[in-house]
């Protein structure tokens, strides 16, 4: 089996995309503005926190230079996180928390489906896990972006301002570089940018239904995340997400 | 349900049952809020059947479902105790011996 520096790279991506994702999620604990909604939002929060901690374990288990998940979360710096820029917008109001989550699980069930065929096999399970949770949150996020879209003239507004907002950075859900084209020559990887059609099909239909304006395909569309270049709001996440490690290292609960 | 509001900002209150086995009754888990049926249906999803195995789940909107009042117990419950087959008890025991398993 594959046991290269870009099996681990790849890994430690997915990972990192699901980390930052649950973790702004889990922002709203406490917050949410209903109670139902929060408990919903906190348990989407967990199942992308568990699909990230699956993800790094095997990954520090194929790179087998004994650092473990914690250490691969807790002690790297921003530049060093390769997630998709997307994951890692602030979760403003509650309809830009719902629209991240809605064009990423879009995508997240079209690449976990196609992972589960992974020749890497520990990758094949975690997808086949994955994609189950992703549908749920896929109908959980699409279904907010109906009733958001098509509710009140400001929950319409304020969704339609998210969508504009976020729609620059989902142009890099589809970026391919030289890793994903090599772990996929392997049969390990699947294309990003295989799925841009599918994925445009299905969130056009659910924002028509919705009431909502597709951005301009003409919108620059920011790249980077997976070079390590990201937005400003990374830095302030890994600084609370990482504070008491590295004050208080190898503290345990 | 008389000190529930049935309706405010958190939207309407939903009873939630659910069916742990197959052929198994639904049974009552408790409620939720929620303002459509769609939502009720997330909603008890996330609340009730995050963990353990569940084959089916009902949600109805409580103000749905007439219940008796207190002050019934005597007169509307009494007559019936002598003949156990029309006592609630009898139904609920024949549930908790599981034999609804063995048929």
């Amino acid at each position: 089996m594959n046991h290269s520096p870009q099996l681990v790279e790849y890994l430690i991506r997915l990972a990192d995309d699901r980390l930052i994702l649950g973790h702004r999620l889990s922002e709203w604990c406490g917050h949410a503005p209903l109670l139902e909604e929060d408990i919903a939002l906190a348990n989407i929060a967990l199942d992308c926190i568990g699909q990230a901690n699956n993800l790094y374990k095997v990954a520090a288990e194929v790179e087998a230079k004994g650092r473990t998940a914690d250490d691969i979360v807790y002690f790297r710096e921003a530049i060093e996180y390769k997630n998709l820029l997307l994951v890692e917008q602030p979760n403003k109001d509650f309809a830009q928390t719902l629209v991240r989550q809605f064009l990423y699980d879009a995508f997240g069930i079209l690449y976990f489906d196609a992972l589960q065929q992974s020749a890497f096999q520990p990758l094949a399970g975690i997808a086949q896990k994955a994609v189950k949770e992703i549908r749920y949150h896929f109908r959980h996020s699409s279904q907010w972006i109906l009733r958001l879209g098509d509710g009140t003239d400001e929950s319409h507004q304020r969704t339609q301002t998210a969508l504009n907002s976020l729609w620059r950075y989902t142009g890099e859900l589809f970026f391919t570089d030289s890793v994903e084209q090599q772990l996929h020559s392997e049969r390990i990887a699947v294309l990003s940018s295989a799925m841009n059609d599918e994925w445009l099909k299905t969130v056009t239909e659910i924002l028509n239904k919705a009431t909502l304006h597709l951005p301009s395909s003409e919108m620059y569309q920011q790249t980077g995340g997976r070079k390590g270049q990201h937005t400003e709001h990374l830095g302030h996440l890994l600084a609370e997400m990482q504070i008491l490690q590295r004050s208080f290292p190898e503290i345990k609960w | 349900m008389t000190d529930k509001e049935l309706t405010n900002d958190q939207g309407d209150l939903w009873e939630v049952f659910i069916q742990e086995d197959d052929n198994a009754p639904h049974t009552h888990a408790g409620s939720i809020r929620a303002t459509d049926p769609e939502m009720a249906i997330q909603n008890a999803r996330d609340v009730f059947a995050r963990r353990g195995n569940i084959k089916s789940m009902w949600v109805v909107k409580s103000e749905h479902i007439k219940a008796t009042t207190p002050g019934d117990t005597g007169s509307f419950f009494d007559p019936t105790s002598d003949k156990v087959y029309r006592h609630t008890q009898f139904y609920k025991h024949t549930l908790d011996d599981e034999l609804w398993k063995k048929q």
